[in-house]
């Protein structure tokens, strides 16, 4: 194995500019700040107005360092505006690098957008073309592969029509076809997987695989973790403009989603005076957690978890129960639970003092995404006494490699792993 | 396997190599840009040929009939018409180049290639239109029965020229339309304005002998008068040191243009 990317002391810097004063609020002193700007635009057309713009310096890569070997799959993480785009962009030479270089062995293609530099006047059949050798194909080879295209494409009966008649699905299969056909050594990918229908996607990553098996080296930018987690075994984590994390995909990923949530998953109040509740009970503590391994590990859709709950009964002999209701994002509750299902204490009056219930989730259970947890404490079975809302909240990771095409989020409030049979009854 | 090394700077030896290495893309965006040109028209690439003649038209009534400037003793509309193609070629060249770039916007942001093809492949538009325009002239020769001599075999240079000028103002005008769009409406402007300039409607000796050098100065006076001179035979004459002059300004624009838009080209994706 030999690299084929190497990226060394890698940064760019834009000048941005913004403006110093605000015009002022009457449209004389909006008029007068305009016909000064002119003016000074007459004197000096070449500069820039220095008078009202302040301009500052943004490093949107700053000493990026990393190799990538041939064959190998890359996948690129990182919120907006982490400077993802502008390595790829780099990378594609679209722009040049304000420090470092970039070696790259071998034919790079990009696909920052597919269907740039698609001609609405033109047929599909000159766009084919014209788009082949804009992302750099020679003309044998894009007659070479020409039906393939088009099969791929499924636009066979509009071939002679120009493409802005097509309707949008058409136009971006056709799009994503011509890229399809590249056969470059080294292929940068942009957010492609967000076009088209399941089915098209399916197309899409079977045809990525097969380039990575190929031997041909990818480098993957996408918010699709699932996708990205399916096809790469690596990945680069930037957070401002620095790597912050390169290695093996699930891990960098897994610590990426969870510094990038919302989720609060711990609650602890130590005194007893402050703490929320009211004169019959009082929270000590929050809190969930996976039922195996570090406590404030990452939480997945296939980990068993603990919600634990401590309070203070200040009522000698109270029948006291903690319900939990577990919100989704849509603000659906996916279900509630009591400890009045306690075996032990479920029955029994509670002295004065410290309790501790804990409830315990299955893996495979919830679906992914932000879970919030809204907890009740009941007296006699009956009577709410007291409520406390958003109490903690975690996020359900989806962190699993699938083998089916769909790689968006499985609908449903749950989703449990269910047990399936099938027998196979006749042969007819 | 070829190596690419990307760091700032690059060198101009592989600024060469490039351009040879994308060359099919360049007759592709060249092919498009045919394509395109008049689709959706009713009389389609008869347009390439109507603008010529119907400025060729006004201007003889213009300058022949209504002022009566001297020919020389050829008829009016050859006159018009052997200046009136270089110089719609040279416009047309520097309108669709000066555009070029920001009206690509999307490609230069999406894709790399070498960015001077796209200016240069409007050049070759109005090459089909200037080839198709010449039957023209071809036409009104045959009616007047003007026979081109040995000098004709100079046109290709002399169109060469037109080119290398109209590049060179296309190169300067593209890369500043980029950061500044004030070229966008610049341009129709100095071209309308530049037609009565040149001597277009009129033949270059109408200019008072003292003036003749400096009047060369203006790239597209040697241009067309070299036209004048390869087409219509012995009744024009080639004021030699105006011509001269007038090629070494068209290669200093094009060598200066070419400067200019390397040494610009490397921003373009950041501020298009």
């Amino acid at each position: 194995m030999s690299e084929v990317v190497k990226v060394e002391n890698l940064g760019k810097k834009y000048i941005i500019g913004h403006q110093k004063q605000r015009y002022g609020d009457s449209l004389r002193d909006a008029m007068t700040h305009t016909a000064r700007s002119i003016w000074q635009r007459i004197r000096h057309p070449l500069s820039p107005n220095r008078e009202s713009i302040d301009l500052e310096e943004l490093w949107a890569l700053k000493d990026i360092n990393f190799e990538v070997q041939q064959g190998e799959r890359v996948g690129i993480i990182g919120r907006n505006g982490a400077g993802k785009s502008t390595l790829l962009k780099i990378l594609s030479r679209i722009t040049e690098p304000t420090t470092g270089r970039v070696h790259l062995k071998g034919r790079v293609s990009s696909l920052l957008e597919v269907g740039t530099g698609f001609h609405p006047e033109l047929t599909g059949r000159e766009n084919i073309f014209l788009n082949g050798a804009i992302l750099g194909m020679t003309k044998q080879e894009i007659k070479a592969k020409f039906d393939e295209i088009v099969a791929f494409a499924e636009i066979e009966k509009f071939l002679d029509t120009p493409v802005k008649r097509y309707s949008s699905g058409m136009y971006v299969r056709l799009a994503f076809a011509v890229a399809a056909h590249l056969e470059p050594e080294i292929l940068i990918v942009d957010e492609v997987l967000a076009v088209g229908d399941a089915a098209f996607q399916k197309k899409c990553l079977g045809k990525m695989e097969s380039v990575a098996q190929e031997g041909r080296t990818v480098l993957f930018v996408s918010h699709n973790m699932v996708a990205m987690q399916t096809l790469c075994p690596r990945a680069i984590w930037l957070d401002d403009g620095e790597t912050k994390r390169d290695g093996q995909a699930s891990q960098v990923i897994s610590d990426y989603l969870q510094s990038n949530t919302s989720s609060q998953t711990e609650q602890v109040w130590d005194d007893i005076e402050t703490s929320p509740g009211n004169d019959v009970v009082r929270l000590h503590w929050v809190r969930v957690r996976p039922e195996n391994g570090s406590p404030s590990g990452p939480i997945t859709m296939n980990m068993p978890l603990l919600i634990e709950v401590e309070f203070w009964n200040l009522v000698p002999d109270a029948h006291l129960h903690v319900t939990l209701h577990l919100y989704t994002e849509q603000q659906v509750v996916a279900f509630s639970t009591g400890s009045s299902n306690d075996s032990v204490w479920g029955d029994r009056p509670f002295p004065v003092g410290l309790f501790r219930s804990v409830c315990q989730i299955p893996g495979n259970f919830l679906n992914s995404g932000i879970h919030r947890v809204f907890l009740l404490v009941v007296r006699n079975r009956d009577t709410v006494i007291y409520r406390h809302e958003d109490a903690i909240s975690f996020d359900v990771l989806d962190l699993g490699k699938r083998k089916g095409a769909w790689l968006g989020k499985e609908p449903g409030v749950v989703r449990p792993m269910m047990k399936w049979t099938t027998e196979h009854l006749s042969g007819t | 396997m070829n190596e690419i090394v990307i760091e700032p700077n690059r060198s101009l030896k592989l600024f060469w190599q490039e351009i040879w290495a994308y060359r099919e893309l360049f007759y592709f965006l060249a092919w498009r840009d045919i394509l395109v040109r008049y689709k959706q028209t009713v009389i389609g690439i008869a347009w390439s040929v109507m603008r010529p003649l119907l400025s060729m038209i006004i201007l003889t009534v213009i300058f022949g009939r209504l002022a009566k400037l001297p020919s020389g003793g050829v008829p009016y509309p050859i006159l018009v018409c052997a200046a009136m193609l270089p110089w719609q070629f040279f416009a047309n060249t520097i309108n669709l180049s000066s555009n070029s770039l920001v009206s690509n916007r999307g490609m230069i942001t999406k894709i790399y290639f070498p960015r001077i093809i796209m200016p240069t492949s409007g050049m070759v538009v109005s090459l089909v239109d200037f080839l198709l325009a010449f039957g023209i002239l071809f036409c009104l020769m045959l009616w007047y029965g003007y026979w081109p001599t040995w000098k004709v075999i100079v046109l290709p240079f002399l169109l060469l020229f037109a080119a290398l000028a109209s590049l060179g103002v296309g190169y300067w005008v593209s890369a500043l339309n980029v950061k500044y769009r004030d070229f966008r409406h610049l341009v129709p402007f100095v071209i309308q304005f530049g037609l009565y300039v040149s001597p277009v409607g009129f033949s270059s000796n109408v200019v008072p002998g003292k003036w003749k050098l400096a009047y060369s100065l203006n790239p597209m006076v040697g241009v067309i008068d070299g036209f004048r001179w390869a087409l219509l035979g012995k009744q024009v004459g080639l004021y030699l040191p105006g011509f001269l002059l007038s090629i070494g300004i068209v290669v200093l624009i094009f060598l200066s243009g070419v400067w200019f838009f390397t040494k610009t080209e490397r921003g373009f994706a950041d501020i298009i």
